[in-house]
């Protein structure tokens, strides 16, 4: 294999990452709060709220209902108002961004919800406040399903910046699909893929690293 | 120190409506140990959750320190619960924090800067008698030692009031016992007012001033425990001191109960006695001065903090002019009797 090539496995790898750093970074600083105010706007929840728990529940089930595919080419023209491009890498961040951000809310709603609402109840009696409950007790109690949850958007993101490289998104979905599939080089697909497998692996191991360690259960 | 009046709660409306508190009034001296005890379902942990309002009464009022708690809300209410520090039943301490961080959050929560939380825990540390556990984690320990850290917790904002929701429910009769020691000793060394709710009355015996009974939603019974424990008034205070005695007649013997007695028959008495009755040899004095013989078929005594009680099943064995005799004598000298039914005399 030629140093070209490899220099171009280097960079697709570069730019996998990339993307899928940027929106997962994003998506958890979306949805997170997002997650939280899914939860503690549940009915009997700190901060009850049944219509803005509605409105937030279905503006959720809709991001998470269109398939990535078409999301990617629904919103080209919300893509090129913030990356000033519907192609490359940047322009690719913004729709794995917007799939992520419902994806990580449901994910950090079930995580608070495994949270014994005791421990609501006890901050509760000391006088804690809606906002202290959440940092002092339901964010730090759900440490453990948080970082689970990152980590899953994490693996999904790996998967749908592949799905990017059908739109031109840069990464290793591009390359595989330009010189693996169009130009029928089963070396070149062996390697993206190979590749792909090791990154998920890692960020696995990572994710379940960090859970052991925030878990003190 | 503790005054709810005339709370009710009901959860629901309409056709669908439970009420869970019904009109309750319910005083805590300051300084005292007051006990509410019930059946599962029959309001307890309603009436203990209305006392810091994690439930608001629907009708009624709820006094803390001279304090109209049902007036508050919002940050004032936040603020009067720091005076009411509150145990569970499953401890509820936070897994992602130590021992010494669980007992800080209440301070943490009030704004206190580092050194003065650390003044405060490390004593407290030391009076529920986890000084060597500050760093470990609730999963590392056991139950006994989660609700001491929960009780260091509870105590670290000093309050005036502790409420105990089922505190030693989870845990074995020994933890109990360990834990009911060190509320005891809290509440002498810091001159804490403690309300708690309880099913079992072994608590109530072991650290209680005063209890009251619930039941479906209503308050039915209150009294000075040494006076519960001889004499309860309801229906189901005798079925909790019958169960907790377990003095129940035997089986076989049951099953020979007349309800009315006839020519062939003699009385079977349960006796209740405290305070100087228990220190009289009363069954030779049955046989001597009435002329009635005493088969004991069950007998036990109590201690109920600083009370005596004895407690007697027996069968009364002589002609029925003597017998009622017995019967008289019994009741003149404080004993509380109840004819459980009557037996045919063996042939």
């Amino acid at each position: 294999m030629s140093n070209a090539m490899l220099e171009l496995i280097l960079e697709s790898t570069l730019e996998t990452l990339y993307m899928v750093g940027i929106a997962g970074l994003i998506a958890a600083i979306a949805g997170i709060p997002l997650g939280v105010l899914l939860y503690v706007t549940r009915p009997g929840q700190i901060l009850a709220n049944p219509v803005t728990q509605s409105v937030l529940a279905i503006v959720t089930n809709v991001g998470r209902s269109i398939p990535f595919i078409i999301l990617m080419v629904a919103i080209i023209p919300f893509t090129r108002l913030i990356a000033g491009s519907s192609i490359g890498t940047n322009a690719a961040i913004v729709p794995l961004t917007i799939a992520a951000i419902p994806f990580v809310a449901r994910l950090v709603e079930g995580a608070l919800n495994e949270v014994p609402p005791g421990l609501v109840e006890a901050a509760q009696s000391m006088g804690a406040t809606p906002y202290q409950i959440i940092t002092k007790v339901l964010l730090p109690e759900a440490r453990g399903g948080i970082i689970n949850g990152m980590t899953i958007t994490v693996v999904t993101l790996i998967s749908y910046s592949a799905m990017a490289g059908a739109v031109g998104g840069g990464g290793l979905g591009d390359l595989g699909i330009r010189y693996g599939y169009n130009r029928f080089d089963p070396v070149v697909m062996l390697i993206t893929v190979a590749i792909l497998v090791v990154m998920v692996q890692g960020f696995q191991s990572l994710g379940d690293h960090l859970v052991r360690k925030a878990d003190h259960k | 120190m503790i005054r709810l009046e005339n709370v009710s709660k009901t959860y629901g409306s309409g056709a669908h409506a439970i009420q869970a508190l019904k009109h309750v009034d319910l005083h805590v001296p300051k300084g005292s140990i007051h006990g509410v005890i019930g059946l599962s379902g029959a309001g307890k942990s309603t009436l203990i959750r209305c006392v810091n309002l994690l439930e608001r009464p629907t009708t009624g009022s709820v006094q803390v320190d001279g304090e109209e708690l049902t007036r508050l809300s919002g940050p004032s209410l936040n603020q009067a619960r720091h005076q009411i520090g509150m145990i569970f039943q499953h401890f509820n301490l936070l897994s992602s924090r130590s021992v010494y961080d669980n007992v800080a959050l209440p301070l943490e929560l009030a704004g206190m800067s580092k050194s003065a939380i650390q003044e405060r825990v490390l004593p407290l540390l030391d009076l529920t008698g986890l000084a060597d556990k500050a760093d470990k984690f609730p999963a590392e320990l056991s139950g006994g030692q989660k609700q001491r850290v929960a009780i260091a917790r509870a105590l670290s904002s000093r309050p005036k009031v502790l409420l105990c929701d089922e505190a030693t429910s989870a845990l074995d009769p020994q933890t109990t016992g360990s834990i009911l020691e060190l509320l005891k000793e809290i509440n002498q060394q810091l001159g804490l007012t403690i309300l708690l709710i309880t099913h079992e009355m072994e608590v109530v015996k072991t650290i209680c001033d005063r209890v009251g009974l619930i039941s479906d939603g209503e308050l039915v019974e209150e009294a000075d425990v040494g006076d519960f424990f001889t004499a309860p008034q309801t229906q189901l205070g005798r079925e909790f001191l019958n169960d907790f005695l377990e003095l129940e007649p035997p089986g076989a013997l049951v099953e020979r109960l007349e309800a009315e007695p006839s020519v062939n028959t003699h009385p079977v008495v349960r006796l209740a006695f405290g305070g100087d009755a228990v220190a009289t040899p009363l069954v030779s004095r049955l046989a001597r001065e009435c002329g009635v013989d005493v088969s004991i078929l069950q007998a036990k005594v109590e201690s109920i903090q600083d009370r005596t009680l004895g407690l007697m099943i027996a069968e009364l064995i002589g002609n029925s002019h003597d017998t009622r005799a017995a019967l008289n004598y019994l009741e003149a000298h404080d004993l509380k009797v109840e004819v459980l039914g009557h037996v045919q005399r063996d042939a």
